[in-house]
């Protein structure tokens, strides 16, 4: 009943991955769109390798380095990102302290573990089946966005809590390396290029 | 989606819709209004008709440029310790960081995630469809501008944004009491309206539409 899977690269074409028309193999530009064209984009794993490591090396002066440095009267305390989140633990918003945690620390590590999952598992065999290795890809692609969450959360303060001799609020250098690793980490996943997941494809024999 | 059968002679290239995320040949045959075409192997939506999709997207388009104004400007949160206040707009969120060094392109990238990358889309989503929607040539450098809208999709943070703001709200309420400007409320709506834009739009259907080989001289 279903009639095998047949890709546009098996049948010398091209497909052009933004409006999704076919050309012939070795068109250069998408006559309908006018995007750039490649059957695979082959140096896409190199950007991804960059983008990623740059996006980690981000990451650790993101973690030890203060988001946010808060005043009240003549007392300053420093946060960093777990910091931050232990403190709202205190304060019993463990709902919030979740959300933070969550979107700060597991999601972009999970990242950085899927993507790199994701980048080796195209030139060597892979214990999850394509299907889920694209699952798992989309997942990164929706939920990589959320971590900006932080960023904004400490710029809304700042803007906010400025009460003069009272209290105040001000972002710390965390802010900018965190803000930039969420910006490299999604180049990072929007440089893989799907189509090699199935190439690989542990379910080629089905 | 109907499957390309193994000998088929594709000499109608024009008829073959390849998903983008696995390279699936199938033969394109626009879906019912409401339904939608998937990817038989990945399930990738490919084309998603909506009934009077272009005019929606207009009104929608335009919603969004509207409130964002509004919301930029009108106050958004106020704070209020010890008697003493201040009231900050969407404006002064953005610039929370400029300090004159570094962080200010942290204020910058701020300002472009939460409005300006969401009001360029709607504008350039505007200057593409609205063309199409009266059945008329799409303007100069559509197919461009259409380009830059999808390639900004995931650098509009709206919604993200307001995520931050309830978990502010929490972070600062044991220091000072928090009220609600109009701003905030026009924000709230404001992404309501961008995620409905976005189940709405069928980026198929408009490439299809400006493709210059589809419309009579
Ligand atoms: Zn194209
Ligand atoms: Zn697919």
């Amino acid at each position: 009943m279903t009639a095998p899977i047949r890709t546009a690269r098996e049948s010398g074409l091209v497909a052009c991955t933004r409006c999704a028309r076919v050309w012939p193999m070795g068109t250069a530009e998408c006559a309908r769109c006018g995007s750039a064209l490649q059957s695979r984009d082959t140096r896409s794993l190199q950007r991804v390798w960059a983008w990623l490591i740059v996006g980690f090396m981000c990451y650790i002066p993101a973690n030890l380095f203060p988001m946010l440095k808060t005043r009240v009267l003549f007392t300053e305390t420093d946060a960093t990102i777990v910091g931050g989140a232990v403190e709202l633990i205190h304060h019993g918003a463990l709902g919030i302290a979740l959300v933070i945690l969550v979107a700060s620390v597991g999601i972009p590590i999970g990242k950085f573990v899927a993507i790199a999952y994701l980048a080796l598992t195209i030139s060597r065999p892979a214990a999850l089946s394509s299907h889920r290795r694209h699952k798992l890809y989309e997942l990164v692609e929706f939920i990589g966005r959320w971590s900006m969450i932080d960023v904004f959360v400490v710029a809304i303060l700042s803007a906010l809590v400025q009460l003069s001799v009272v209290a105040s609020i001000n972002p710390g250098p965390a802010a900018i390396t965190f803000a930039l690793s969420v910006i490299f980490t999604m180049l990072a996943a929007q440089s893989f290029d799907p189509r090699m997941i199935w190439d690989s494809g542990s379910e080629r024999a089905r | 989606m109907a499957a390309v059968s193994g000998d088929a002679r594709l000499t109608d290239l024009e008829d073959i819709i390849a998903c983008p995320q696995c390279d699936t040949l199938h033969v394109a045959r626009i879906p019912a209004l409401g339904q939608r075409a998937i990817c038989r192997r990945c399930g990738y939506v490919l084309i998603a008709p909506r009934r009077g999709a272009y005019l929606r997207t207009i009104a929608l388009a335009l919603t969004v440029t509207i409130l964002m104004i509004g919301a930029t400007f009108f106050p958004f949160l106020d704070v209020r310790v010890a008697g003493m206040s201040n009231a900050s707009s969407l404006f002064d969120t953005a610039l929370a960081f400029v300090d004159g060094g570094i962080m200010t392109a942290l204020s910058v990238a701020v300002a472009a995630l939460i409005v300006l990358i969401p009001v360029l889309r709607s504008l350039l989503v505007l200057y593409v469809v609205a063309p199409l929607a009266i059945d008329r040539a799409p303007l100069p450098q559509a197919a461009a501008a259409f380009r830059l809208s999808e390639n900004l999709r995931p650098w509009s943070m709206a919604e993200i944004f307001v995520i931050g703001c309830a978990v502010a709200l929490v972070k600062v309420g044991d220091l000072a009491r928090v009220g609600y400007g109009p701003a905030f409320w026009m924000f709230a709506a404001l992404v309501v309206v961008i995620l409905l834009q976005e189940s709405l739009i069928s980026r198929w259907m408009i490439w299809r539409d400006l493709d210059p080989k589809n419309r009579p001289a």
